[in-house]
Formats: structure tokens, sequence, C-alpha cells
């Protein structure tokens, strides 16, 4: 039978804040074992949280790049919980009243657009980290009490490509924003799915199957893949799926199962006391709104709009935020769009990969740049002299001009200068000659080969060609 | 984001919510309990009958609102002062009986 698959994420997002959301202590990642932690992250009888400003507006923020509604009245809640990784045995988070209501995210997905719906978005406290040992666990509570933004889906994603694309455009966003580090490895980004499968021509959702706690996109694609054809495996032989709760295992590739829905949690909410509410007014909302970027996807259809570019180049010089910008300040001084697209797309990201390093480590300079485009346009130099000084550009930086002069490699136009290597090329080879009067044209490629080489490359090769053309032609030989 | 049912009844079942909150309590311990609840309930069911119609529901007795903390670092506790407390620790880590979810 055929089936429609409903995948709903709901993804968590470290805040990218300097302390942590209730209390003083440094919000970083990978230090020694419970160093960064205080009376507040330890929940101590009697200690207090305190709302950091800085988690609420990175959390609007948010909200307002998804085009979601902002509440004027937001209250946090307290969460039942009982895990050693939290020693409130609360959580603090968000019922009823979170910070933001719906908004929607484009993703891009096998060639098409899809908007897929937001349902909300609020702000709690990451947990501690639990290690497992033979006969015990350990905990390590520097990472409780980190701002951690949770982001929620209407369940309207149908494909586990589609789920990859929507974490990375949420992603893409979250790094425009400023919003999060965005460091998968380090667990800045992660994520619970859950996934229904239903006959095409019901209407009635299946059951849902939730996939817990998982950090990387592709344990997300490759977890859907296998629980969407476990669950077809299940009801084309008749079964019926149980709403339960799972964990993916990277290493075997398999889900299992961790509890049913008869040991489903109640979490009791009931609201934070030791908080206050938080009500923003829509001055406070609109100074955020006004300092939001540019969206990702409204960066790449402006640059195909704007600068010209086919849309394929247009996505790649938005996916980042600092390599659009610098494509952005690069082609605003030069005018000359797609050249300078051309040097980045090319030469300018395979160094990157090559190296290993981001746009923010590179030497050169959009300023720089920009006049080695001049250089070729102006006919100044020509290619291979610009390659190698490109590549000096990467490597250490400077101006243009001068590692031209520095290095000599300044392109030769003039005809006087251009003769005496094209005089000095024809009687040196008195056999292309004659083949070139005899018809062979191919020949005079032979002789632009041959002024190149006399000139140390430095010769324009077209100006080269002119005039070994018109003395051909003419009759009038070197020889 | 799973959603906790919220009950809005007389009645608590005592043995349910010992269960929730990892309490092992006696029978006997359930029927005292179960008693002195509802009759704490039974007193605070008095509300409903005063007219809250122009009342804005509210979580606090104090009209505060954006107790706000601004973003800077302050001192942590030394790791050892952590660990003082604690009766079981190794590698720094706090050692409790293993974690099953
Ligand atoms: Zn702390």
């Amino acid at each position: 039978m055929k089936y429609k698959v409903s995948i709903g994420l709901e993804t968590h997002v470290q805040l990218k804040t300097r302390s942590k959301i209730w209390c003083g202590c440094p919000n970083r990642f990978g230090q020694p074992a419970n160093t960064d932690i205080c009376p507040v992250c330890l929940g101590y009888p009697g200690a207090l949280p305190s709302l950091n400003r800085e988690a609420v507006r990175l959390t609007v923020v948010t909200g307002l790049m998804l085009g979601s509604t902002i509440n004027r009245r937001s209250k946090f809640d307290r969460k039942s919980y009982f895990y050693p990784d939290m020693p409130k045995n609360y959580q603090i988070s968000q019922y009823d009243e979170p910070f933001c209501t719906g908004g929607h995210l484009n993703i891009n997905v096998n060639g098409g657009s899809k908007r897929v719906e937001i349902t909300r978005i609020h702000l709690e406290e990451d947990v501690g980290k639990s290690i497992h040992f033979e006969q015990s666990s350990g905990v390590d509570f520097n990472r409780a009490g980190t701002p951690l933004m949770e982001i929620v889906s209407e369940p309207e994603l149908e494909s586990p490509d589609e789920a990859f694309a929507y974490l990375t455009a949420l992603k893409q966003v979250l790094l425009y924003g400023d919003i999060s580090e965005g460091n998968l490895e380090e667990g800045n980004i992660r994520c619970d799915i859950n996934c229904s499968l239903r006959p095409m021509d019901s209407d009635v959702l299946g059951s849902k199957i939730e996939i817990k706690n998982m950090n990387t996109f592709r344990g997300v694609h490759r977890s859907l893949v296998y629980e969407i054809k476990r669950q077809i495996g299940i009801l084309d032989n008749g079964g019926v799926i149980q709403q339960e709760t799972r964990r993916w295992d990277d290493d075997s590739g398999l889900t299992s199962i961790m509890r049913t829905k008869e040991h489903a949690h109640d979490y009791r909410y009931f609201p934070e006391p030791d908080l206050m509410p938080i009500v923003l007014t829509s001055e406070e909302i609109d100074a955020m709104r006004s300092a939001i970027p540019e969206l990702p996807a409204d960066r790449r259809n402006r640059f195909a709009v704007e600068y010209g570019l086919p849309e394929y180049d247009a996505g790649i010089l938005t996916s980042d935020r600092d390599l659009a910008d610098f494509y952005e300040a690069a082609a605003k001084i030069s005018g000359n769009y797609k050249a300078v697209s051309n040097w980045i797309m090319t030469d300018m990201l395979h160094y990157l990969s090559e190296e290993g390093i981001g746009i923010d480590k590179i030497k050169i300079t959009p300023e720089a740049l920009a006049e080695l485009v001049d250089l070729v346009v102006q006919n100044t130099i020509n290619m291979p002299a610009a390659k190698k000084i490109f590549r000096i550009l990467l490597e250490s930086g400077g101006k243009p001009t001068a590692i031209m002069e520095d290095k000599g490699l300044a392109q030769i136009s003039d005809s006087d200068s251009i003769d005496v290597f094209v005089e000095e090329a024809l009687s040196s080879h008195p056999s292309s000659v004659a083949d070139y009067r005899s018809g062979k044209k191919a020949a005079l490629q032979f002789l632009v080969g041959q002024v190149m080489r006399l000139s140390k490359g430095k010769a324009n090769p077209r100006a080269a060609m002119e005039s070994l053309k018109r003395r051909l032609d003419s009759g009038d030989p070197g020889n | 984001m799973e959603t906790g049912t919220r009950q809005n009844t007389e009645h608590i079942d005592v043995s349910y919510v010992a269960h929730l909150a990892r309490l092992h309590l006696a029978d006997s311990e359930i029927q005292v309990f179960q008693k002195q609840l509802d009759h704490i309930l039974q007193h605070v069911h008095m509300l409903t009958h005063l007219d809250v119609d122009h009342v804005e529901p509210t979580a606090h007795a104090m009209p505060v609102e954006n107790a706000y903390r601004e973003d800077d670092i302050r001192p942590c506790l030394s790791h050892d002062e952590v660990m003082d407390n604690a009766p079981n620790g190794r590698g720094g880590l706090f050692i409790v009986p293993k974690i099953i979810e």
C-alpha cells in the first residue's frame, strides 16, 4: 500500500549568550566537569533563578525571523522531571504562554521550495550531561542552565529529505541571526522527531512515533529512512503501530523502543512562582525587528535579481552570512558582478575547503578582489597572471597592483613590444608560416604559443594573435 | 513539546500523584493524605462561589513584570566546594545510581 508520511521536528537550540539563563555562570563548552556551576545551577534549596535578558531577545528575534507572532505576555512554568541531570526535579520551561506562536520556514528540496509552518517557539533551560558506567552514572552540570530555545514545527514534512532540508534551512537562519553557535559537534542544535504514517486515502493521522535526542542532521535523515521502512513493514503485514518513544543508535543504524504510551509522562506543568511574567511592548518588539538581518532565502533571491547571478551561484554565495557579505562588498566596489562571483565560486571556495578554514580566516579583502577583477577587465594582466596574484592574495593578502609590479606580471599589450616577439616567432618557425599560408590555420595557435613563451607569459594573447595574422595574411613575412 | 494533562477536579488521586512524584506511600498513608487533600480542595473550592469574571488570572501575588538580569558573567563556586556535599564523586563527576531511561 502507499502511505503518506508526516514528520514534525522539535528542535532545541542552545543560545549564544555569555552567561546562563538563570545565573551568571558562563555559557560555554568544553570546561572540566562541574566547574561552571553555582547554587542556582545545582538547584540548592533557596537558590532563585534570575532571567537573562539576552536569552529572551534571541528567542524573540528568532520568532521575528520566522514570521511568528510575538506574544505580548509570556510566562515560565515548571515541568516535572525526575532524572539526576536536573537536580531541582523540575525543568523550567514554557507551557501555555510561550514567547512566539506560529511562523514558517521556507525549505529547498529536490529543486523545489516548500513552506513549513512553525507551531511555537519557547525558552527553557538545558539539563546537565550524564555519562553511564557499568554500575553507576556520572553527572556533569556544566551544561545545566544553558538557555535552550525549542522550535516546534507542524507535522508537515513528508520525507527524510524534507526533514534534512528543514534543519539545514533552520540552521542557516540561526547563523544569520547570530542566535546560536550552531555547532552540532558541541550539541548546540538537537532535535526530537515525531513521525507517523497513514494510507494515502486516509485523513486520520497514524500513531505517532517519537525518536528522541538526535544530534546530527545526517542521523535524523538515516533514522527516518529506517523508521519509515519499519512502519511500512508493520502496516503492510496488517500490523498496528503503537504510539511509543524510540531511540536511534547511529552505530547499528536501528531505532529501539524507549517507552510506550502507557509510560508516557504526565509532566504536571504549573506556573513557575520564582519568575515574573514577561510583558513586551510593541516599541521593544519593533526595535528588535529593525535589527534583524536579511534572511538567507530573501538574500538569495535578491542576489539573483540585483546581481544577475544564476540561482545556483546565488544559493552558494548566500549559504553563509560572512561569504555573502564578502561577495556583496566586492561586487559593489567592482561593479562586475559575474566576474567577482566567478572568482569566489571557483578559486576562493576551493582554497577554503583545501585549507579547511572559514571565510572569516581569509587574508584577501573584498577591495583586493575588486581591484584584481579590474586589472583583468582593463587588460592590465592576463588570466594566468591573475590566477597567480589571486593565490598570493589568498595566502598572504596585499594589493593586486603592488603584487603585479613586484612579480613583473603586467601584461604587454603595446604593439611595438608585441611586434618584437612576433617577429622572432615568425623567423624562428618558417615551416609554421608555410603551413598557415598553405591553409593549415592551426599553425596560428602554435605561433601565438611561441609569442607567449618568448614574452614569459606576459604578452596579451589577443594582441599577439592580431599582429601575427596581420603579417601572415598580408604576405609581409618576417622571413 | 508534550503537553501534560491538567486536572480540573475536586479530587486528587493520591496514589497516582505519589507515583508521579516517586513517593512510596503505605496504604494507610494514602488514606490519610487522601482525606486531608480532599478537605483542602473543598476549602479552595469555595473560590468558585466568588464572582471573578472581572479579575485577570495570575500566578503571582505581586504585580511585578520583566525582572531581568543583564547577560554578565559572575563567579561560580569552586569545584571543591561543589563536590563537598556530594556523597559520591569520581573524575569530577557526581556519581549517582545508574540512570535508566
Ligand atoms: Zn550557575
